[in-house]
């Protein structure tokens, strides 16, 4: 749990910082790392079971690893995919040699090594849990701290150079933490799933966090909740893995983040999308009432009128309709024709002139032929908000280009 | 070490399952789609586990059908959470690829009982076996380096039928697209071919160093070449050598410290990756040693024809004697390189010594006559063109008349003296 809120912290980062693949490369190169410290500890005369020794391994092969990445993508044309799988690759292999060695070792017992690779958090005794929960408290902490200067760097790095941060040494110390918190999660969900503990909750927390506080804290908050779940699940159910479980309980939270999440979730963008879709096709209508009667010099005006103006059908224009009578706008005369209620003129007016108001524009500004305007205007009508209306006013009212091809209905006073 | 003939068919099947990888990798790494490589190696797993769960056996053909739909649908997902979810590329892989994979383990480890798989031949694949698993009626072929033979075949005609799409999508998408290639078509082409081959060499390498076969080969490949077509033949060899040159050391290496051996797979990706380094070190054009050679024997070069310049202004001042103590306070560089430098010069037979001081052979006159005449045509051609501090002309024009070329000669024409005065020597 205390590992899940860890990696959840610094993951928050991580993704910020576009780095997510890189924690890859790193936890699969400490393989070597335990391999070679197994050896070292056996070699010394112990039984190779010390867990710091082995941590220590891990973490050493680990940044070494981070350090390849980086020497190949500054000195060679390889880009960074290239030089993460590289790095992955090679030292993953390098890791198994090692590990098959190992396992021949006279007086060491290398069952246990394996389980870094897919994780056993059964195997964990209870001096390693405070271990872990000691340097995850100590990571969240430190993450706390630096936190304005870690936002600032992965949100406008060139920024913070000349701010006179250390970017370099914040740079490093990320991946630092990001190498402490991937080689305490290889005992719990393995080297090969321990990237998951660190994208995963940060990426589903974004869905709802509005600022990276609140995303620190959810990532944190989903990093925990997985880690418990998972640890439970697999303890309740035979044969369940514990790594695995938790990963796949940390990629239900993202699916449910990235279906109902608050900012860019599926189903959210789509609603916002329709909304926006309707208040279009409203505007529309009554710009196309408008237009109508202003030429037919009438109240009302026939359905048919109305589905002539645009590429509209008839069933589309009369459910139009019903939405905008629910809103008052306008009134059903008889069976065929409608007409505009006052409040919806009002508004069909404030429509009209922001549209004509920015076909002025581009005639006299943008050079845009008069024949050209009606389209262009009507996509950026919508969008133009109160104080652009005004500053149009007045900029066209200065050169004194005023008024439009068409007149422009009255200013309204709301 | 004694090599017997599982030795050498080991060796067969490690080469023809890098092989057939170093195809689709090459296309990867120019795509700059590795981790796409890696994120479906991975996810050849739960189809794997899939079709050994319908199925109920190690049926070849359901497995090939379960891991190139899960590797299509890795995908697709990574894609729609990269577009819809607006999540960065790399993170939606790594979402998609350990969820997956996880997905897998618990499927294996649910399956345990009816299944003869285990996470170690996930981990190291089964290459040392492979000899034992021989088809009925294959000649005594094994059935690895069939599959694997086979795919490297398909893989091949795959690559020749679309070699130039390919070549095209690799090195310009919007290209590409306007010569109707469909890029979308071409990415799930090369999503299916590199699932495929994933499993196909899943038994042999295991999953994750599959991704091993994928880059470093190509990666390797693509530091010592140029050319697309040399690039996909470079990256088959340097495939099949890892391979032999893994299994070699597999069984070699570990014996020189009293152990019996170690796994041909890992062995392989470490092969792989000690070649990447070496090319990495002293390929002709990118590597980090040759360039730095370079970069000393340039410098070399020009120290020496600084020596034979002041040679010849001495000469042409008639006074002082040069000595090579002098020298490294002049230049500011180590009293060495000047030894150095005088050393070959004098081999060159462009100066010669007398008594303790240096002079000009009359080849190195010659030598040092040109070098002087395009200096000071410098210096008279960027006072023209590019008016300029004299101070700061010299250093420009001593700059550059390292590096004048031909062309560049007859572009400064001709003058008679340079602008501090001095005579421009005449061309020979």
């Amino acid at each position: 749990m205390a590992l899940g809120a860890a990696a959840g912290v610094v993951g928050t980062f991580l993704l910020l910082r576009k780095r997510a693949l890189t924690a890859d490369a790193l936890s699969h190169a400490t393989l070597p790392g335990i391999a070679i410290a197994f050896m070292v500890l056996v070699a010394f005369g112990g039984t190779g079971k010390s867990m710091l020794g082995l941590l220590l391994g891990a973490f050493v092969f680990g940044c070494i690893g981070v350090l390849f990445i980086l020497a190949i993508r500054h000195t060679t044309r390889l880009k960074d995919d290239a030089a993460i799988g590289i790095v992955l690759s090679v030292f993953f292999g390098l890791g198994l040699c090692l590990l098959k060695i190992a396992t021949e070792m006279p007086n060491g017992s290398a069952a246990g090594l394996q389980g870094f690779i897919f994780g056993k958090a059964a195997s964990m005794v209870s001096s390693d849990a405070m271990t872990m929960l000691g340097v995850a408290v100590g990571i969240i902490l430190i993450t706390g701290i630096l936190r304005k200067e870690y936002t600032l760097l992965c949100f406008d790095e060139k920024f913070s150079i000349t701010q006179g941060w250390p970017v370099l040494r914040l740079d490093v110390a990320l991946m630092g933490m990001v190498a402490i918190v991937t080689v305490i999660a290889l005992q719990s969900v393995g080297l090969v799933l321990a990237v998951a503990m660190l994208i995963i909750p940060a990426a589903s927390a974004r869905y709802w966090a509005r600022n990276v506080t609140s995303m620190l804290i959810v990532a944190a908050f989903i990093g925990c909740l997985s880690g418990w779940l998972g640890a439970t699940v697999s303890a309740l159910i035979p044969r369940m893995p514990t790594g695995p479980i938790i990963v796949l309980i940390c990629g239900f939270w993202f699916i449910v983040s990235f279906i109902f999440g608050r900012n860019d979730g599926i189903i959210m963008s789509q609603l916002v999308r329709i909304r926006l879709n309707r208040r279009v096709a409203m505007q529309h209508l009554l710009r196309a009432m408008w237009e109508a009667i202003e030429k037919e010099q009438e109240r009302s005006i026939f359905v048919e009128a109305i589905v002539s103006k645009r590429s509209w059908n008839k069933a589309f224009v009369e459910r139009q309709l019903r939405r905008a009578k629910s809103r008052g706008y306008v009134t059903k005369r008889d069976a065929t024709s409608w007409c505009l209620t006052d409040e919806g003129a009002g508004e069909a007016n404030r429509i009209v002139r922001n549209h004509r108001l920015w076909e002025v524009y581009l005639i006299n500004f943008a050079d845009i032929a008069p024949s050209h305007v009606d389209r262009d205007a009507d996509m950026i009508e919508h969008v133009l908000g109160g104080d652009m209306v005004h500053k149009l006013e007045t900029l066209l009212c200065t050169s004194g280009s005023l008024p439009s091809p068409h007149p422009l209905g009255a200013e309204v006073q709301t | 070490m004694n090599w017997t003939e599982i030795d050498t068919w080991i060796v067969i099947i490690g080469a023809l399952c890098a092989a057939g990888c170093a195809i689709p990798g090459t296309i990867l790494v120019l795509r700059r789609m590795s981790l796409m490589g890696d994120a479906i190696s991975h996810t050849v797993l739960p189809g794997i586990a899939i079709a050994f769960l319908v199925t109920g056996s190690r049926d070849p053909t359901a497995m090939l059908i379960g891991a190139v739909v899960v590797g299509l649908l890795t995908a697709f997902l990574v894609q729609a959470i990269q577009t819809l979810g607006k999540v960065e590329a790399g993170a939606s892989m790594g979402i998609v690829f350990t969820v997956l994979f996880a997905f897998g383990l618990v499927l294996m480890r649910q399956a345990i009982d009816h299944v003869d798989i285990d996470p170690d031949c996930v981990l190291n694949g089964a290459i040392e076996f492979a000899w034992f698993d021989q088809t009925p009626g294959g000649w005594g072929i094994p059935r690895g380096a069939i599959v694997n033979g086979i795919m490297l075949l398909a893989n091949l005609a795959i690559m020749i039928v679309f070699y130039k799409e390919f070549k095209i999508t690799a090195f310009d998408p919007s290209l590409a697209k306007s010569k109707g290639i469909k890029p979308a078509f071409m990415h799930y082409i090369l999503m299916t071919m590199t699932a495929a081959t994933a499993v196909a060499a899943f038994e042999t390498v295991g999953t994750i160093l599959v991704v091993a076969m994928f880059i470093v080969p190509s990666a390797t490949a693509y530091l010592l070449t140029d050319r697309y077509g040399v690039l996909i033949i470079l990256s088959l060899l340097l495939g099949a050598i890892s391979a032999g040159l893994g299994h070699l050391s597999a069984i070699t290496v570990p014996t020189w410290f009293g152990y019996s051996g170690t796994t041909t797979a890992g062995a392989m990706a470490v092969a792989a990756g000690a070649l990447f380094f070496g090319a990495w070190m002293v390929s002709p054009s990118q590597g980090l040693l040759s360039r730095f050679l370079r970069k000393v024997e340039t410098k070399a070069h020009i120290l020496r024809e600084d020596v034979l310049g002041l040679l010849w202004r001495i000469e042409e001042r008639n006074k002082g004697k040069m000595k090579s103590e002098d020298l490294s306070q002049l230049f500011g560089v180590s009293s060495r390189k000047v030894r150095v430098a005088l050393y070959r010069l004098l081999k060159q037979g462009a100066i010669q010594q007398t008594q303790s001081s240096w002079s000009l052979t009359s080849k190195g006159r010659s030598r040092a006559t040109a070098l002087v005449r395009s200096h000071r045509l410098w210096e008279v051609y960027l006072e023209k063109h590019y008016p300029q501090d004299t101070h700061q002309l010299h250093h420009s024009a001593s700059r550059l008349e390292h590096v004048t070329t031909e062309t560049m000669k007859q572009e400064l024409g001709n003058a008679d003296v340079d602008p501090h005065g001095s005579p421009v020597p005449g061309d020979e």
